[in-house]
């Protein structure tokens, strides 16, 4: 078997087959960064453009144990894999998430939650989904499978996402936020300026400098393909 | 000074002694520790298996008619395999090696005909209680393959360290050897294919 070349670890979201919109990849970021600081679980959403003529249950695991998500000792990682062109998708789950994200709660996801979107040329939306009910059920919450006119779930989700991004910038960033907000509302005032403040270091703080923890894999989790 | 000209040599060969000694005398021991607990955790996935199987044999046998045979296979092959344990301290006997292949084996292969058999049954295949059982094989299947190949390349550095200078003189100190290799038996290193 040759050896598989991995792609780099560039940020919580690795989005190499690219299939999901800047925003989306801000908002998953966002989303798995608070709930690692919440709980020190490091879930990784990565899209592949191929799986180098190898099964997805063998990049999976091999992935997660190259880029050591999860913390050391802890091993709770998880990772949500989707190769579009084998159309194959995998939960891999760390040793140590194996009690909580199990094989059949897994294929629950996978098949009750993702596929649907996915049949439905939903990727995105597929994506953003599965993530939640991850971290829906590693919070001890059952899987909810998507109803079939739930499409505003989506849209919900990131007005809310945003509204909280806003508010948390309000906090940190008052000029900023003030800055931004004025700029976006009324274009007569565009020309004026905020002394001193660098408007770039406000964004790319979000998601910068993530690595995996030291976790391990093996083999639990489940896959699907549509 | 004189003392140390006269028996430059002698120094010279206590200190290379010194350090082999010093580099290597853990390293066997290290290493087999290490297979050993890799093969518990094939030996754990295994007992998973194992442990999966009653529940699945109740929810096919509850459907009507389901193909008798392939049910006693995998019912007798889960028998035949409870049987044959290999503890850690038998992975130095090939015919124990071999023996607890072939039972996991042909449990492996009667286990993945009863997929392939459900597959022809509509109502079994939409029982959630079934869905979850397969997920639960599938992923067990999964994990195995994974601690194989984490077991044989534990394996192969130990018997390498075994066979090669200087760990070969240590073997011979420790009376180590070379242990069995696992042969990628037919089925058992794979998950098993459920689609037609």
């Amino acid at each position: 078997m040759a050896a598989i070349s991995f792609p780099a670890l560039s940020g919580r979201v690795v989005d190499n087959a690219h299939m999901l919109s800047d925003g989306t990849v801000q908002s998953l970021t966002q989303l798995l960064a608070e709930y690692e600081n919440g709980t020190t679980n490091q879930v990784v959403v990565v899209t592949v453009p191929d799986l180098q003529a190898g099964t997805i249950e063998d990049y999976g695991y091999q992935l997660g144990r190259h880029w050591q998500i999860g913390q050391k000792g802890k091993n709770n990682g998880a990772l949500l894999i989707v190769a579009p062109k084998e159309h194959k998708v995998r939960i891999e789950v760390g040793y140590g998430l194996e009690p909580l994200l199990t094989d059949a709660a897994s294929s629950q996801i996978v098949q009750q939650v993702i596929l649907p979107d996915f049949r439905a040329g939903q990727m995105e939306k597929g994506v953003i989904d599965g993530t939640q009910a991850m971290l829906d059920v590693l919070g001890g919450k059952p899987v909810v499978a998507a109803p079939e006119q739930q499409d505003s779930s989506g849209d919900l989700f990131a007005l809310i996402f945003l509204a909280g991004l806003l508010l948390l910038m309000a906090i940190r960033f008052p000029a900023a936020t003030a800055y931004l907000l004025l700029n976006m509302s009324s274009s007569r005032i565009s020309g004026s300026r905020y002394g001193g403040y660098n408007s770039g270091s406000g964004g790319s703080s979000f998601g910068g400098g993530f690595s995996g923890g030291g976790g391990s894999f093996g083999g639990g989790g489940s896959t699907g393909s549509w | 000074m004189d003392f140390i000209k006269k028996n430059a040599i002698l120094i010279g060969i206590l200190v290379v002694v010194g350090l082999f000694i010093f580099s290597g005398i853990n390293t066997i021991p290290t290493l087999d520790e290490n297979v050993k607990a890799k093969w518990s955790q094939v030996d754990n996935q295994y007992q998973r298996r194992m442990d999966l199987i009653p529940s699945l044999v109740e929810t096919v046998k509850g459907y009507a008619n389901f193909e008798k045979s392939t049910l006693t296979d995998v019912i007798n092959a889960r028998a035949n395999a409870t049987k044959v344990t290999l503890s850690p301290e038998m992975l130095n006997d090939p015919e124990a090696v071999k023996k607890f292949e072939a039972a996991q084996g042909s449990l492996s292969s009667s286990l993945s005909r009863l997929m392939v058999v459900s597959e022809q049954y509509p109502n079994l295949k939409a029982d959630q209680q079934f869905l979850t059982l397969q997920s639960q094989l599938e992923g067990t299947e999964n994990r195995i393959a994974i601690a194989r190949k984490d077991y044989i390349d534990t394996l192969q550095q130990y018997n390498t360290t075994v066979r090669t200078f200087p760990g070969r003189i240590w073997a011979m100190i420790y009376g180590a050897k070379e242990k069995p290799v696992f042969t990628s038996s037919a089925g058992a290193d794979k998950p098993p294919v459920v689609k037609f």
